[in-house]
């Protein structure tokens, strides 16, 4: 594996598979009373957050906890990036720390990736702008693959904003390399231009939604509305609402939250069986203790120390 | 029946174009054993060349050295007319720290160009006559080489009121443009073409409609969807020029296209001049050799507007720099501070610097595999002063001297010993190149010698 999670694009499928196996294993452990092993006792895991987020940021969090590492959060209201501090200076003043890991999440794209050029540390990108959410993208497959058993020949329709989405960019990535066939449905003002390049189809209507194995709704959202990317939300709803008439009984719902209730989803399939929403939260605890071990703990190779071929450098023959 | 009509925009009754350099003493050099290439005197081959008081007196074998001529022993070496840059951001006024009139001419000497144009797009914008005449003043004491400026079109280069151009002109503006933006409303530049009669000087255009290209940071395609990144899609470029056309057929006008990106805007173009319009237009080297595939790594320096576009834009470029659609290369070298480009992607600024690359990069990467040859590089290097109404430059006996001795063979590392220029946001930072500049004569003085580059005998 990588010393950086900075995109799905990082991970082979032995790595994904290699994580999804120990968050199962991780799963054990949180089913315990005393949640804790003390595989990262004595490191440091920053996360260092530069926009608003509840599930990511607690459960990595919660990840590091249960590792037993040391934590720092650093979030961008109440800290030098208040005070114009640029993402540079930021990351080298917290490098020096020595931390193990830091985790990034920021509303621009690859500043996962100017962050691990900056610092030693292993540099998990928790989302980066519309880029990428990886970690997203392994406990959805995590999740799925759970539920459904095996991913293999799965096929899944995303569907919304995939303009906007960074949990698309990622899923369509993740899903397709572990073998599933990935459609991408929405208005066409919020569908990329030449997205089929990621290894996706494009449908713009529900009509053939039936052939779905499992539907993952995005957030619209709402600020969406006034760069008149869709006429209305009513339409929007009217077109694109997952609900209990379109969602079929063997289905199975997916969404990142938060959700719009009555808007990208109906509440009567937010609630029922079919959605697995809740255990996506669930497993964002294990799938990003999985990834921290995986990186600082699973590999052996010493924390600060690169080898050659993880800094990309050529080797001598 | 009525009779045609002359060009009614024509700049007949101005005077020359006027640049301004500090005063350097003129060069009495010869150039011995070098080779001589000058594809609009169609010379190509060895000789001496011979630079009297500034201008060249006689090219031939065996040339002996005047008393006190400076003997350059030029073997291996190839001698060029120096090229002219129309597309330069000298950051002056407003952005010192990124470049300034000796700095950003200096890395044009450099790079082997004898003039070169600069852009007002400062802080102030080049907007009204003492603007202009403070710039000219200092490019007097500091340009190492002829340096024009061009005025804005309007007013802060906001595009709803025309600035004062017929007293710009009078005070020596080149040309005009609002380069950076578009003149966004069809009705202003309407305007601005028909106050060309009255003004003369070519308006050089940026094209873009900031409906399309809104809040883009990169070329919208399959690099932009994967990168989840705003794209820039080729057709706000190609319609503005479209419309731009259009317009200055209307008002027969003349007007030159800036840092043309796209293949469907190549097509426009082609279009509008098989109609008569008179549209001349620049490609940038970085246009020409790279594509939105380098932003994948999200380096900074591979953000500039318009953005690094397709493999098939890349490849009609290419055609069009050929054929003379595209009448001239352009480096639209834009100095950025090192703190701005050291952002995300997203926030740091739009341009690359490109005055010490452009000929060894185009050389490299579009000569040596023998995608167009060397004379055709020279011709549209050395032509970017004609839209302007700049002669070429030509190794011509009784020509003002402006010769570049490159070597062709020498290989370097772009950065590796820093630049000229006061930033480094050189789109081919790192790069290795073939083809290094080691002496430019422009205007008849000596404006650059590597600093390796032995001094020559004086006889």
């Amino acid at each position: 594996m990588r010393r950086h999670v900075l995109s799905v694009d990082d991970l082979s499928r032995e790595d994904i598979e290699r994580i999804l196996g120990r968050a199962e294993s991780f799963a054990e452990v949180s089913g315990r009373e005393i949640k804790k092993v003390p595989t990262l006792r004595g490191r440091t895991v920053i996360n260092l957050f530069y926009e608003a987020s509840t599930r990511t940021s607690s459960s990595f969090e919660l990840a590091a906890k249960r590792l037993s590492a040391d934590l720092v959060s650093v979030k961008s209201s109440g800290s030098a990036v208040e005070k114009g501090e640029s993402l540079k200076d930021t990351v080298q003043t917290l490098s020096a720390y020595d931390p193990a890991a830091i985790v990034i999440r920021s509303p621009q794209a690859g500043a996962a990736a100017l962050v691990a050029r900056w610092t030693r540390a292993s540099v998990i990108n928790a989302g980066d702008g519309k880029h990428e959410h990886p970690t997203q993208a392994l406990l959805d497959l995590y999740t799925l693959k759970r539920r459904a058993g095996s991913l293999d020949g799965l096929r899944l329709w995303i569907v919304g904003d995939v303009l906007h989405s960074r949990v698309a960019r990622s899923n369509i990535l993740a899903f397709s390399r572990m073998g599933c066939e990935v459609t991408v449905c929405g208005p066409p003002t919020l569908i990329p231009r030449e997205i089929e390049a990621l290894g996706c189809r494009v449908r713009y209507t529900l009509d053939e939604l039936g052939d779905a194995d499992a539907v993952y709704a995005l957030r619209m959202q709402r600020e969406r509305m006034t760069g008149s990317f869709v006429p209305s939300l009513r339409e929007y709803a009217a077109q694109y609402q997952i609900d209990g008439r379109r969602l079929g009984p063997g289905q199975l719902l997916m969404h990142p939250g938060p959700v719009n209730r009555g808007v990208e989803l109906a509440a009567e399939v937010i609630d029922s069986p079919q959605a697995l929403i809740t255990e996506q939260v669930e497993s964002g605890v294990v799938v990003r203790m999985a990834v921290l071990y995986e990186l600082l703990a699973g590999g052996g190779a010493p924390s600060g120390v690169r080898t050659p071929a993880e800094t990309g450098e050529p080797q001598p023959a | 029946m009525t009779p045609t009509p002359a060009p009614r925009n024509g700049s007949g009754g101005r005077p020359e174009v006027e640049l301004d350099r500090v005063p350097t003493p003129a060069a009495d050099v010869l150039v011995r054993g070098a080779r001589l290439l000058d594809p609009r005197a169609d010379l190509d081959g060895k000789a001496d060349l011979l630079v009297r008081h500034g201008r060249i007196a006689e090219i031939g074998d065996g040339l002996e050295p005047p008393e006190g001529a400076e003997v350059i022993e030029a073997r291996g070496l190839h001698a060029f007319p120096a090229f002219v840059d129309p597309h330069v951001h000298l950051r002056t006024p407003g952005r010192e720290d990124e470049e300034d009139i000796d700095s950003g001419t200096r890395a044009a000497a450099a790079g082997g160009f004898c003039a070169i144009l600069a852009q007002p797009n400062t802080e102030p914008a080049v907007d009204t006559a003492p603007v202009l005449r403070s710039l000219r003043e200092r490019a007097r004491a500091e340009a190492r080489i002829p340096t024009g400026f061009l005025g804005a079109i309007t007013v802060g280069r906001r595009g709803e009121r025309l600035t004062e151009m017929a007293e710009l002109a009078a005070v020596g503006a080149v040309g005009f443009t609002d380069d950076g933006s578009p003149v966004e409303p069809a009705g202003v530049l309407r305007q601005a073409l028909q106050y060309q009669r009255l003004a003369g000087r070519p308006l050089a255009l940026h094209a873009e409609d900031p409906s399309l290209s809104g809040a883009g940071v990169m070329h919208e395609g399959a690099m932009s969807a994967l990168l989840g990144l705003t794209g820039i899609p080729s057709v706000s470029e190609s319609t503005m020029v479209a419309r731009d056309c259009a317009l200055a057929a209307y008002e027969e006008g003349r007007i030159h296209v800036q840092h043309v990106s796209a293949r469907e805007t190549v097509e426009v173009i082609e279009r509008a001049r098989a109609a008569g319009t008179r549209v001349t237009c620049e490609a940038t080297p970085h246009h020409l050799l790279l594509t939105d595939e380098a932003v994948r790594s999200l380096d900074t320096n591979m953000k500039m507007n318009p953005p690094l576009r397709a493999e098939a834009d890349r490849q009609a470029l290419i055609e069009g720099l050929r054929l003379g659609t595209i009448d001239c290369v352009a480096t639209d070298h834009a100095p950025h501070s090192r703190e701005e480009k050291e952002e995300p992607f997203e926030l740091a600024p739009m341009g690359v610097t490109g005055l010490e690359t452009a000929f060894a990069a185009l050389f490299t990467w579009l000569v040596l595999p023998g995608v167009i040859d060397l004379r055709l590089l020279v011709a549209r290097m050395t032509a970017g002063g004609e839209p302007f109404g700049i002669a070429a430059p030509a190794l011509t006996p009784g020509l003002p001297a402006n010769v570049c001795l490159v070597d062709l063979d020498a290989e370097w590392d772009v950065g590796e010993a820093g630049y000229e220029s006061r930033s480094a946001n050189c789109a081919f930072d790192g790069r290795r190149l073939s083809g290094r500049v080691r002496m430019t004569i422009a205007d008849g003085a000596v404006a650059y010698r590597e600093r390796s580059f032995a001094l020559g005998a004086v006889a």
